[in-house]
Parts: structure tokens; sequence; C-alpha cells
């Protein structure tokens, strides 16, 4: 017998339990992380549930814990993602697919590069310094649905411009020298093409983007839109011509986010409630919308075979 | 040395005096005109031949390397001219300058002419619409790539690219080029159904017939059956012997057997280098070139 | 052939004929132009940052001695006689990353090496999704559950801990940011050619031998990019320590205190009522070009190391 062998052995063994140990210790890391969301939501579930009742809904924001509910919150949330998804979905789209489709392989392509991935690398509450500076004093915007919709338009920009770009990068090569052999321009490519089999891309990257603007407080704070907001902006639309008017672009307002932080900061629990209830809505919000955009990956994945 | 080759010159003499009395200058071309030209040249050629295409000394460059050198040739009409030699000589890149596929892409630069007739223009010139020179000459890829819309779209595509808006104008072309491609009796039941799910050989004949809807005239095929099963190149080799009674047609392939059973006229490439050009029996039978008859015979490539 | 050949070549009439046409296309042109103003509105954003925040923080040095900003170690610009330092605003942000990077830094590494060299394919697939939702809550959110949570869990260890403490909020936000430290240090150990591994294998390396010592160094760059990214999340983060870590500047690198970030204190100042252009509203801006600089200087030494990485195979 080799000397040494039954050393290597005893090594070997060893190694092998490392190896068990570290297999363990990776999925209680794992394990951890879902427990930890899990914690979250069950907190919020267990302070918040019992304040989800109709009314919490058709309610607006009360001096009074148990009258207060979050019905100018929650539609001043839907009107801002409105303006939010208006602004940032044709330009993120369209700069996304210039960069892919268009741009020369030049300094200027470079120049927006760089940008985009710095931008995405901004903390939100910039974007918020950003729109106070900008558009709410030089434009003279206000603190208006306008204004917060925009700012957090230029938010998700980056989000929308890298998924677009994803998305169009999956487009098999051989599909565009296809439509280019036939004669096609390049926007007609473009449109005809390459737009239409990455739509699903392009929507999983819109959804998430709009999933993270729901929830995001801190610019909304910082161009100042913390106030008490009892009121509905003007409705879009009405059942008198012209029907559709946007002077709710002009209203204050309030969020589902800013909502729920008004309510933290208060000193009496009973409102803790309300901000455990309000907050409970918005992570069933985003973990809804993110789930839709993972389902959405995933079917497109599985429909367009090339 | 500046190499024209002839398709009339049976014994390469790679002097560019001599090729000169073979092919009409471009002053010939000029002073006789279009229409005079093709006439001309029936009369002074054998059989068919008229001249769809002729390459002057073409070179290509991309990202500062040299594809292609100096190549010239002269395409006949109606008639199937195979381009052979093994991989990375310039076959497929050559090919490719027909259309002006290589625009799509930054850093590619042509010199040298690719002169269409009967319009005598140069199609390489920079003021000649790469979009229109692809509207009259097609492109049937290695690989088949239908876009993931219905069997109909597919074909229909190059029609409504080209403006086409009467649906029956539309319906008629689009049978006309699935019969055409050997297709219609297998999809006319089933028109709206995803291309994708076709067969690879059938898919390769929908390529097809969407690059006949818009009536090209010249094909051009990039190896169109190494993606496929024997009896779908078959089938496909078939089509291709068909279609040139109507069209002009160009096959890059690395099956020197195809080209045999395919072809009228062969060019050799190497290393970006047009190395032999004549009909396909001779050079397959008696080839001029030490390259060439090393690479049929199997030696390298 | 002349150049006139070619020129007359345009004219004639073939049978569909080529024309000399780029520019006989405009809904070309429109469209590309279209596209290349949208691709602009990238630059156009960083310039208007860059422009605010240098114009209101200009107006604000005007003011307050650049020497003093980076040196006081007092920030009270609400008191009587104000003191505009920035070091108990660094002090409590650097503070509160360290806690994040303290829990996510061995949280996120052991999940990447878990999920990249122990983990099923299929379990990978699965678990990925779900760790982002977790950098998916809102902020507020985070901010609620390190407030009424994690403190109070804390509070139990840590006999004396105030209700509000960095150490809280620089959990919630180490949990925050392990889903981008896993993600991108798994992408990275992924991207390790399968052959090094082998080599290792070959040799009778244990599973975790081969992570530790062959995988891991290989893919440095990568997971140190990871962590640099990851710095600059924890360093903006805004709501979680405005809510939970309280809103009093103190110099201090001690977690259990309170004390107020960059972030915390733009917050702070914004949800008061300071008159546009008085020199309270411009220290705001002053406080976010530093964390634009600060987070700005973490991206782009994060995007030269994973460029670096990038490069090695």
């Amino acid at each position: 017998m080799e000397p040494g062998t039954h050393d290597l052995r005893v090594l070997i063994g060893r190694q092998r339990l490392c190896d068990v140990l570290f297999e363990g210790l990776g999925a209680f890391m794992l394990l951890m992380s879902l427990f930890i969301l899990a914690a979250l939501f069950i907190n919020l579930a267990i302070e918040g549930l019992a304040r989800l009742q109709p009314d919490f809904f058709l309610d607006f924001p009360s001096r009074r814990a148990g009258q207060a509910g979050i019905l100018s919150a929650w539609v001043g949330s839907v009107l801002v993602m409105l303006v939010t998804a208006a602004a940032a979905l044709p330009v993120g789209v369209a700069a996304g697919i210039w960069l892919e489709e268009y741009a020369p392989k030049n300094w200027l392509t470079d120049v927006v590069e760089i940008n985009v991935t710095n931008l995405a690398g901004v903390p939100s509450i910039i974007y918020g310094l950003l729109a106070l500076g900008l558009l709410v004093h030089q434009f003279r915007l206000g603190e208006s649905i306008l204004t917060a919709g925009l700012t957090l338009g230029m938010m998700i920009l980056p989000v929308v411009i890298v998924s677009t770009r994803e998305a169009i990068r999956a487009v098999p090569q051989t599909i565009r020298e296809a439509a280019y052999g036939l004669g096609a321009s390049r926007w007609r490519v473009t449109r005809d093409h390459v737009l239409p089999y990455s739509v699903a891309g392009i929507l999983t990257g819109v959804i998430i983007g709009l999933s993270r603007a729901i929830g995001e407080t801190a610019p909304i704070i910082t161009i100042g839109a913390l106030t008490f907001i009892a009121f509905l902006p003007p409705a879009p639309v009405s059942a008198v011509p012209p029907f559709i008017n946007f002077e709710w672009l002009s209203s204050p307002f309030t969020v589902l986010p800013i909502q729920m932080f008004n309510w933290i900061s208060r000193p009496d629990p009973a409102f803790q409630s309300n901000a455990a209830a309000a907050g409970l809505v918005l992570v069933i919000l985003t973990l809804f919308m993110n789930a839709m955009a993972i389902w959405l990956r995933y079917r497109a994945r599985k429909r367009i075979k090339w | 040395m500046v190499r024209h080759f002839h398709i009339d010159n049976p014994t390469m003499k790679n002097d560019s005096s001599t090729a000169g009395v073979h092919i009409p200058s471009a002053r010939a071309i000029e002073s006789v005109g279009a229409g005079g030209f093709r006439s001309d040249l029936l009369r002074s050629t054998s059989k068919s031949s008229a001249i769809k295409a002729e390459v002057r000394g073409l070179d290509f460059h991309y990202g500062g390397f040299r594809a292609l050198k100096d190549v010239s040739m002269q395409v006949q009409a109606n008639e199937v001219t195979a381009l052979i030699g093994p991989s990375g000589c310039g076959k497929s890149t050559f090919l490719r300058c027909f259309n002006r596929m290589h625009d799509l892409y930054p850093g590619s630069r042509y010199d040298g002419e690719i002169r269409l007739y009967p319009d005598d223009v140069n199609l390489l010139a920079p003021d000649i619409d790469p979009v229109e020179t692809r509207i009259r000459i097609g492109m049937v890829f290695q690989k088949p790539n239908p876009f993931p819309k219905s069997i109909f779209e597919n074909v229909a595509y190059g029609l409504r690219i080209t403006g086409e808006k009467r649906r029956q104008v539309i319906h008629e072309k689009v049978e006309k080029a699935l019969r055409d491609a050997a297709l219609w009796d297998e999809v006319k039941d089933r028109l709206h159904q995803p291309a994708t799910s076709l067969s690879g050989g059938q898919q390769q004949r929908l390529c097809i017939a969407r690059t006949l809807a818009t009536e090209p005239e010249i094909v051009l095929f990039d190896e169109p059956t190494s993606a496929l099963d024997p009896i779908a190149t078959a089938s496909i080799e078939e089509l291709i012997i068909e279609l040139k009674e109507r069209v002009t047609i160009l096959i890059v392939t690395h099956n020197m057997q195809q080209a045999g059973r395919v072809s009228r006229y062969t060019a050799f490439m190497y290393l970006g280098e047009l190395v032999e050009f004549g009909e396909t029996s001779r050079i397959f039978t008696r080839p001029a070139k030490r390259e060439t008859e090393n690479y049929i015979t199997g030696r390298f490539g | 052939m002349s150049a006139s050949a070619v020129k007359n070549a345009t004219a004639l009439p073939g049978r569909r004929g080529l024309r000399r046409s780029r520019l006989a296309r405009p809904s070309e042109f429109v469209a590309e132009s279209l596209l290349l103003f949208a691709a602009l509105s990238a630059v156009a954003i960083t310039l208007g940052i860059v422009f605010i925040l240098v114009r209101e923080s200009a107006a604000f040095f005007t003011h307050v001695p650049i020497v003093d900003f980076l040196t006081d170690i007092q920030w009270t610009p609400l008191f009587e006689s104000p003191r505009y330092g920035i070091l108990p605003l660094l002090a409590g942000t650097l503070t509160v990353s360290l806690v994040a990077l303290a829990f996510a830094v061995p949280v996120g590494t052991i999940t990447a090496v878990y999920l990249s060299e122990f983990a099923s394919p299929r379990l990978r697939e699965t678990v990925k999704p779900v760790l982002e939702l977790l950098s998916g809550v809102p902020t507020v959110v985070f901010g609620y559950f390190a407030l009424l949570f994690v403190t109070p869990l804390l509070q139990k260890l840590v006999p004396g801990l105030p209700g509000f403490n960095m150490l809280g909020p620089g959990i919630v936000i180490g949990i925050m940011i392990v889903p981008y430290i896993s993600s991108l240090s798994e992408d990275a150990m992924r991207a390790v050619p399968m052959h090094l591994r082998e080599a290792s294998f070959a040799m009778g390396a244990s599973r975790l031998q081969t992570a530790v010592r062959v995988v891991l160094p290989a893919a440095t760059s990568g997971v140190v990019a990871s962590y640099i990214l990851a710095v600059s999340r924890a360093v903006g983060e805004t709501m979680v320590v405005a809510i939970a870590a309280g809103q009093q500047p103190n110099l201090t690198f001690d977690p259990t205190e309170a004390a107020a970030t960059i972030t915390a204190f733009i917050v702070q100042v914004a949800m008061g009522d300071l008159p546009h252009g008085s020199i309270g509203y411009q220290s705001i801006f002053a406080a976010g070009l530093t964390l634009f600089l600060l987070t700005l200087s973490f991206n782009v030494l994060g995007w030269f190391v994973r460029r670096r990485y990038r490069e090695a195979y």
C-alpha cells in the first residue's frame, strides 16, 4: 500500500463533506431570501389585511385613520402611469430601434450608448431634482400629474430602451436579410418585421419599467407633491363633447406610495394599519406586473421559433 | 494583371488584350445602345446567350480586408452560373455584391463595376439605390428564412413592398409564385397557417416563391440546399433548372456535384480571386488551372 | 467606361428603372430623423441633470465656500446660524451602504456560487425571477419593513437600539441589493469556460474547490463589478433611510445610531416648504450633485471593471 493513500481518502472525504455543507449553505441563503420576501408579505398582511375593505378603495384620505382610504391615491397612480407610459414607451422604443437598426459606428452612437448606460445607474431621487428644477420651476408645469408622469417616464426610459434593444437583438439577422433581399427599405424592415416580432419582449420591459415607476416615491416627494389630497382630478373623459379633456394633467394629485409614506410617518399606530394595507396593494400590484412580464417573456419564447 | 474571363474562350487566354476581343468594351456598348447590343450579342455568341450582367474589375473590401480581388466575368441571361470554391474563398461575398447586401453593414467598399443589362447601369454606383436593386435581383439564402407570418403573407410581402394594393392581383401573383416554386399543391389548403409549420425543404421552396413573386430578373442562390436533406435538395435543384427559362440564376454551392447538375457555367474562386471561369462541362473535365484541378479532384477545400 | 456612361445609365429606361433615390423616399428620412431624435433624448436628460444640478449648486456655492462644504463637520441648514458641511451626510450614507454590503456581499456571492456551480438548471431558472422580485418591491414598502419589522426584531438582539438607526435600514437595503450581486456574479461565473472547470475536476478537485479556486478567481472582475454596482444602488437608495434611519445629520460611523443620509436630507427638505431660490432650496441640489458624482464614479468604475472581464476570454 502506497504511503498516503489512506490520508488521501480522508482528505477526499473531508472535501466531499465541504461540498455538502456548502450546498446546504447555498440552499439556506436562497431560502432566507425567499423567507424574507414571505416575511415582508405576511407582515403587511397581518397588519393591513383587515383594512382592505371596499371602502378603503372608495374613501379619500382622512384625519381619522378608520375612515381614511386610497381613492385619490390609486386614481392618481393610474393617471400618472398613463402619462409615464405615454412618454417612455414611444421615446424608449424609438431610441432602442435607432441604436439597434440605424446607429452608425461613430462617436454619436457611442455618446448615446454611454448616456443610456449612465442614466440606468442614476438614483431615482436625482430625477426628482431634475424635475423640480426643470419641470416645476423652469417650465412651470407645477406639482402636477404631468410633471410626475414625465419624471417617472424619464426614470424608466433606460429600462425601456435596454429591453427594446434586447428584444430586437433576438430577431435573427437572417430574417432581416430576407426582407432586405426582397427590396424592403430599412424602415419597412423595422416596421413590418423587427418590431412585430419583438413586441412581447418590448412589452415585458415596459411592464417592468412601469412596475418600478408605480412604487417609486422619492422623485415624487422631491417635486413637492406631498400634500393632503381629498379630491379627484377632473375626469379625462366626459359624457359631453369634446368627451376628452386634458385638465387632469395639470391637477394636483397623490399616488399610492406617497399615501403610504404619509401614513407611515404618523405617530398614531392606527394609521400604520392603513400604511400596511396600502403597502399590500402596492406589493400585490408590482408582483402582478412582474408575473405578467415573466409570463409574457415565457410565451414569446415559446411562440416564435426561428 | 487584369484577367477577363469570357465564356466563349475555350483556351483560357489570360490576356486582357485578347479578352478585349471577345468582350464588348464599354465604349462598344455605349455606341450600340441597350437594345442593339443585345441582338448583336445574340448573333455573335452561341445559342441562347445574351449577357445579363457583366462584372468588371470588382474589388470588395470590408474592415480593411480585401475580400474580392479584381474579379471580372459575365453572367449569361437565362442560364445557371455556379460559383464554387473552398470556404472563405469569397464566393458568397461575391454573390452578395449583386444585390448590394453588403450595404447593410458598415465598413464595406466596392470598387469596379457590375453592369446590369439591358439597362447598362453599374449596380455598384453610389447613386444606384440598393433597395431598387434588390427588388430586381432576388436572393435565396443558405438557411430557409421564412418570416414568422402566414404562408400567404410571406409570398405577398414582396408585392406589398412594391406598392401592390389590389387584392385580386396579389392573390393571383401569390398563387403563380407558389406554382412556379412547385409548392402550390402542398400548401393551397393552408395558406394562412404559419410558414414555420412547413418542413425545411418546403420552407426553402417558400423562400423561392417569395423571391419569384415580384418577378426578379436575376435570382441569387446562396448555398440553398446546405441545410436540407437529399430529397429536399433534389426538388430544389429540379426547380432551379426549370426556373432558368424565366430568370437568370447565380448559385453559390460547396457541392460540386450540384454545380455539375444544375449549372451551364461555373466560376471557380480561390482566396478572393476568380481563378477560372467557363462552361461547367469543360471546367469539370479539362480545368485549365492547377488550383481548379486540385479543388475538383478533392485535394483541398 | 467613362463617367458619362454612368450618368446616362441611371436615366436609361430599364424594365423598372433604377433610380438614384435615397432622397426619393422622404418617409425613410422622416422615420430615421424621428428615431435619432428619440435616441438623443437620453443625452438631453443627462445634460438636463447636469445643467440643473450645476446651476443650482453654483448659486449655493456663492453663499457657502466650497471648502466649508467639504470640511465642515456639521450640516444644519435649517438652523438660525446654518452650517453646510456635507461630511455628516456622507458618513451616514457610507455607514448605511457598508452595513448593506456586509449583508449583501456574503449572501449574494454564496447564492451566486450556489446557483452557478451547484444548483440544477431548472432550480436556477425558477429561482432567478423570484429573487429579482426582491428588488422589484417598492422601496417605500421596504422602508415600512425596516421601521416596523426589522428594527423591532433587532432591538431584541441589540439592547438599547433606538427606533431610528442605520443598522435596520442598512440590512434592508442589503436585502434589496442581493439580487444585483447574485445575478451579475452568476452571469460572470457562468461565462467562465467549461474547460477550466474540467481541468480542475480532472485533477480530482471537489466542486467547492473548483468553485472557489478556479471559477471565482476567473470571474473576479465580474463579481467585483457587481459589488460596485450594488454599492451605487445602496448609496442612492432613498426611502428606506428616509423612513427608518432618522433625519438628524450625525457625524458617526456607528450603525446603531440614527443619522441622515444625503438622500434622506433631500427628502426631508423637499417635504417642507422651502421657497424656490432660497439657500435651503439650493442646498438639496448641492447634496444631489454630490450624490450624482458619487454614484457616477461608482458606475464608471464598475463599467471599467466589467469591461475587463469581458475581454478576459
